[in-house]
């Protein structure tokens, strides 16, 4: 791709054309060698969205709160992108992304662009795309990036990572009171959503939550809220919503969200240089001829010794190159 | 195009209520390693075309039992010209009459598939006609 192609590119997703951002942000998820120069040119008109992260295990209702959420941000005007992700399978490296069976009418609003991604591999529950399909929605000024993450269970708490506020739906019958304190996505939520609200149990999830917060220890950043909806119903919604902007509003003026996005980028520096070593190792460690296995064997070098000589040879690379 | 993995969205343009055939369809796709978008019932024309374009897919599969494929597909085909999409694959199934297939295809339809195809031979146009 020439340069002028990259910067048409650039142009055509400020001027929010659906068919570029789409093509942009497939050349990010496929890894084409020119997504590098495209995110290059991308970064300087990044960082004026709110980047809201949802999750929850699966079936908590995500995709129906992301469609609700999406709904009352248009009422107040507001310009949107989503972000849906669903697990690729291991085995056959497909995916079968149904997020936006609960999205249907959200399709043919000019001012709502939705992706659905696989993880391809990322088990945090997002894929490793989502870092730039944000920062493709931020150069098409959305106002709100809703990032949906795959169902997850206790430990997938990449999102955080991501998000400026993060917002964790709960739902009623998924366990007693240990749940809840155990640590990962408990402890990642700026507001914790129990959906579902009106079936029967969901008040004592609540007062789980309540109480579990009392127990936590004083940390530095504000304690999280708690807030009930029935997306299907569209009840709290509204309410939900009028949170995560104050969440927003306090996070910037308490230096939080500057934290965060400190955070962020530092998440992706760190990223894009492990993926870098990686396919440079895994170059030489999956070629055949080079011996490395046999002097292992041999008792010659040890694992440790192998990775210092790597990463030798990885710095004269970069160097000379 | 073809450097990344295969993307196809599963629509179902319409009013008829089965979408069995079309969740057969995509897990089959899904054990084939495409990246699926299924976007579930009764869609409208618009609303398949936006969501074909903003999810960039390679290939749309039209899934219908209701009859009402010679009023959809023409308004699909011309939504998806509009949008500079034509580059897009169109593959239809479901119940559409042997008569009215040669004007679907026409249209800009590259097959039709009648009960009773096994997915691996819908699969296979997919592979033969996107690559990668």
């Amino acid at each position: 791709m020439e340069r002028c192609e990259i910067d048409a590119m650039i142009s055509g997703i400020r001027d929010n054309r659906p068919g570029t951002l789409a093509r942009a942000i497939s050349m990010i998820e496929d890894e084409e060698p020119d997504s590098a120069h495209l995110l290059e040119g991308l970064h300087p008109f990044t960082g004026g969205s709110h980047v809201v992260g949802i999750t929850g295990p699966p079936g908590s209702g995500k995709s129906t709160l992301t469609d609700r959420i999406t709904k009352h941000l248009r009422k107040r005007s507001k310009s949107v992108g989503v972000v849906a992700v669903d697990p690729t399978s291991p085995f056959s490296g497909g995916a079968l992304l149904g997020d936006r069976t609960r999205m249907g009418d959200l399709a043919t609003d000019p001012e709502v662009f939705i992706r659905s991604m696989g993880t391809r591999g990322s088990l945090g529950g997002l894929s490793r795309a989502v870092y730039g399909a944000i920062k493709v929605l931020e150069a098409a000024a959305k106002d709100v990036i809703l990032v949906e993450t795959v169902g997850v269970g206790q430990s997938e708490v990449d999102i955080a990572r991501v998000a400026d506020t993060v917002v964790v739906v709960f739902v009623p019958g998924l366990g007693d009171d240990v749940q809840a304190i155990k640590a990962g996505i408990t402890e990642i939520g700026d507001l914790l959503v129990v959906n579902k609200a009106d079936l029967p149990g969901a008040s004592r999830v609540e007062s789980v939550l309540e109480s579990t917060l009392n127990l936590a220890p004083p940390r530095e950043e504000p304690a999280p809220k708690i807030a009930s909806a029935s997306a299907e119903r569209d009840e709290g919604v509204e309410e939900l919503l009028d949170l995560i902007e104050e969440h927003r509003n306090l996070a910037r003026e308490s230096g939080l969200l500057e934290l965060r996005r400190r955070m962020r980028a530092r998440a992706e520096i760190t990223a894009i240089l492990a993926r870098r070593v990686s396919r440079h190792t895994e170059g030489y460690l999956s070629d055949g001829d080079n011996g490395w296995y046999r002097r292992l064997t041999r008792g010659e070098v040890s694992p440790g010794e192998l990775a210092e000589e790597l990463w030798s040879k990885l710095l004269g690379q970069e160097s000379e190159g | 195009m073809s450097e990344g993995r295969i993307r196809v969205l599963i629509a179902k343009p319409g009013l008829d209520g089965h979408d069995r055939g079309a969740k057969v369809l995509a897990r089959a796709m899904r054990d084939a390693g495409f990246e699926v978008i299924y976007t579930g019932l009764r869609q409208t024309p618009d609303q398949i075309v936006s969501a074909a374009v903003q999810e960039d897919v390679d290939v749309i599969g039209l899934s219908i039992l209701s009859g009402a494929h010679n009023h959809l597909f023409p308004r699909i085909m011309q939504l998806l010209e509009e949008a500079g999409a034509e580059h897009i694959l169109v593959i239809a199934g479901g119940v559409i009459p042997e008569e009215d297939i040669p004007a679907l295809e026409k249209l800009g339809v590259s097959r039709v598939f009648t009960p009773g195809t096994p997915t691996s031979e819908a699969i296979g146009f997919i592979r033969e006609r996107v690559g990668a």
